[in-house]
């Protein structure tokens, strides 16, 4: 019997205080999640349980208990503390997935801090972008990434703080402080932080279609939406052991990379290394992993290194299988049925949802192909594109919707509160950002597309807007097409993304170059790199097609629908506001 | 081969090798499965050697496992060129 148990029964007479049953919380306890990840699984007798299996490129793998995430957690609390960090204040982990990493996240959130993750693969202007939008204070790193953040610190007076926490000490600049929380004095006890429901807990960066990224902030309250999709989605039980694939760099990372799993006391596997499908199947055989949360790039890849593969590692440990970040192929689940004797169970939310939205369910039918179904207690619907009223009929086409409340809700864009309320559908002028988030009148708009079937199975359809989604992570085309023209020879750009087998899309970028420039593939790999090392892999355009003139709007607006319409040879709509030649 | 070999060593080294790194790269190391090179940046090691050896790579034969050392990498160029 899985956790969720029977399906319509749980949605019927829904509260969220389920979760606190789940979590078997006690009135009074102090809600910070760190703590909660840590402390509180320590004090209810299993601090000897296997918190972290790590594994590194090569022969490198630790083991760590809940009760090494309490002391190494407390450390790097400690250590913050020590350096004049308070409450409130932004403190970035930017590292690869190493042990510190997740030491790190708990130990900002223990002493009051809010957390800001970024992926490690981040360009120095990706960095410096999203640091300087939060005023952080502190960013934490390794020796091999601290370089980007020497490049920029200059320009971001608020960043007071560089600490190492692995790598060569001796190769750091004045300045930089090391700390290697595991060989540092152990810190047994520390006075958590007195957060409530509504203390900023995590502050993610996400990319939209115009602008730089905005950071959608939430709250230690989230973890109830966490804690309660983590056990019904995810299926997760004392006993498992469980593979969230995602880096905490992104949402996915951390809401079910190590709140989720954490809170409720399960062991859950890292693997900090590059990809490959044999490695991967080998892990999962040699940690025994029992429930395995990934992605369709991932799974899509492991489908092309085909069946004969699978048939040489000992899979039989895995029970459960779940998906996340784009939409997961009919073709994918089919397949993983037939390969894995275990069929995919795809589930949708996003950086700003917080929490798992729409999802298929162990025990539920999976229409392959198809979202599933609104988790119990969130109300979804899809709106008419332009009435914004829900659509009754099945099937058709409209904006995903969700009414507000459910406390994993992003509680703000950082210091952005019109684009907060531009999310709301309904919303009075002026309504403050609390007001927004607990109207259940309104509509909170996803910015994604689908139908709804007759069965109440949720299908994707698309983006509403021309935000990019590569390998599962959202790439706005601003900030690419402000780094291009940054490059020698272009002039103009735009970047929208194109169909890829593996990546559901990639991005693709239109540029005209600058007098004395001409078209060659030498130039097209300068601008890719340019990209990559500005901003990141994913941002880096997978194809740059050389052109004169890019199509305009007649107020001058680049029509990328124009672009990504004929990449994905659909119809280019209305083309009346075009620009004449 | 071994001009191929050299070319592309100095290419990975120029682009995924920051100057203080204390990483020792030899035609051996691998790139891929180590996290030197990600999957997304693959790609524009593929469109180098395209460039430099005038030659097509199809998708199926540019994957991770092909990828992951310069002595491998150096096979695809060589498989290619006939």
């Amino acid at each position: 019997m899985s956790n969720i148990g029977t399906y319509d029964e749980k949605r019927e007479n829904f509260t969220w205080d389920v979760a606190k049953e789940v979590l078997g919380w006690e009135q009074g306890e102090l809600l910070n999640i760190g703590a909660i990840c840590s402390d509180r699984v320590c004090a209810r007798g299993h601090a000897d349980r296997v918190a972290l299996i790590w594994e590194g490129f090569g022969d490198r793998k630790a083991t760590y208990t809940f009760g090494d995430l309490k002391v190494f957690s407390n450390g790097i609390a400690q250590m913050l503390v020590d350096q004049g960090i308070a409450p409130g204040d932004r403190v970035c982990l930017f590292m690869d997935k190493i042990p510190s990493l997740y030491f790190a996240f708990l130990g900002v959130l223990k002493m009051g801090g809010v957390v800001q993750p970024l992926f490690s693969a981040f360009g120095d202007e990706s960095l410096e972008v999203r640091l300087a939008s939060a005023g952080t204070k502190a960013i934490l790193t390794t020796r091999k990434h601290v370089k980007k953040v020497r490049k920029i610190l200059d320009r971001l007076p608020d960043l007071t703080h560089v600490i190492v926490l692995e790598g060569n000490p001796s190769k750091l600049k004045d300045g930089e402080i090391f700390f290697d929380v595991e060989s540092a004095p152990r810190v047994e006890e520390f006075e958590v932080y007195q957060s409530g429901p509504e203390t900023p807990s995590v502050l993610h960066y996400t990319s939209g279609t115009t602008g730089q990224p905005k950071g959608a902030l939430h709250a230690h309250d989230s973890i109830w939406g966490q804690v309660l999709t983590t056990s019904w989605v995810l299926d997760l039980r004392e006993d498992d052991i469980y593979w969230c694939t995602a880096d905490p760099g992104w949402v996915t990372g951390t809401s079910y990379g190590i709140i989720g799993p954490w809170s409720l006391g399960v062991t859950q596997c890292v693997l900090d290394s590059g990809f490959t499908s044999a490695r991967w199947y080998q892990f999962i055989a040699d940690n025994h992993v029992t429930v395995w949360y990934s992605a369709p790039t991932a799974i899509r890849s492991l489908m092309r290194d085909g069946d004969e593969l699978v048939a040489k590692h000992d899979l039989s440990s895995l029970r459960h299988l779940a998906s996340v970040g784009e939409p997961l192929n009919a073709e994918a689940v089919v397949w993983s049925e037939k390969v894995y004797g275990l069929a995919f169970h795809d589930t949708f939310w996003q950086t700003e949802t917080g929490s798992i939205m729409i999802a298929n369910y162990p025990g539920l039918p999976i229409k392959p192909g198809s979202m599933g179904r609104p988790f119990p207690g969130i109300e979804a619907a899809v709106l008419d594109l332009k009435t914004h009223e829900p659509l009754t009929e099945p099937n058709s086409v409209g904006l995903i919707a969700f009414r507000p409340g459910w406390p994993s809700m992003f509680r703000a864009y950082w210091k952005e509160p019109a684009k907060y309320a531009s999310r709301f559908v309904g919303a009075a002028d002026g309504a403050t950002p609390d007001e927004l988030r607990t109207d259940t009148s309104l509509w909170y708009v996803s910015g994604d597309r689908s139908s709804v079937d007759a069965d109440g199975y949720f299908w994707f359809v698309g983006r509403d807007d021309d935000v990019i989604n590569t390998g599962g992570h959202l790439v706005g085309p601003f900030e690419i097409e402000s780094a291009l023209v940054e490059h020698e020879a272009v002039a103009e750009a735009a970047a929208v993304g194109k169909p890829d087998a593996v990546n559901m899309e990639v991005v693709k970028a239109f540029v005209t170059l600058k007098p004395g420039f001409e078209p060659s593939g030498d130039l097209e790999l300068s601008i890719m790199n340019f990209i990559r090392k500005k901003l990141s892999p994913l941002a880096m355009p997978q194809e740059i097609e050389y052109t004169d003139k890019l199509p305009r709007t007649r107020s001058g607006k680049i029509l990328r629908r124009y672009l990504r319409a004929i990449e994905w040879g659909e119809d280019v709509g209305d083309l009346s506001t075009l620009e004449d030649d | 081969m071994d001009d191929v070999r050299e070319a592309v060593l100095e290419y990975v080294i120029d682009e995924y090798i920051d100057e203080d790194d204390d990483l020792e790269v030899d035609a051996d190391t691998a790139l891929i499965s180590s996290g030197i090179v990600d999957s997304f940046s693959m790609v524009s090691l593929k469109a180098f050697l395209e460039n430099k050896y005038d030659i097509r790579i199809p998708d199926e034969d540019a994957t991770p496992e092909a990828f992951d050392t310069v002595n491998s990498i150096v096979r695809i160029v060589e498989k290619h060129s006939s």
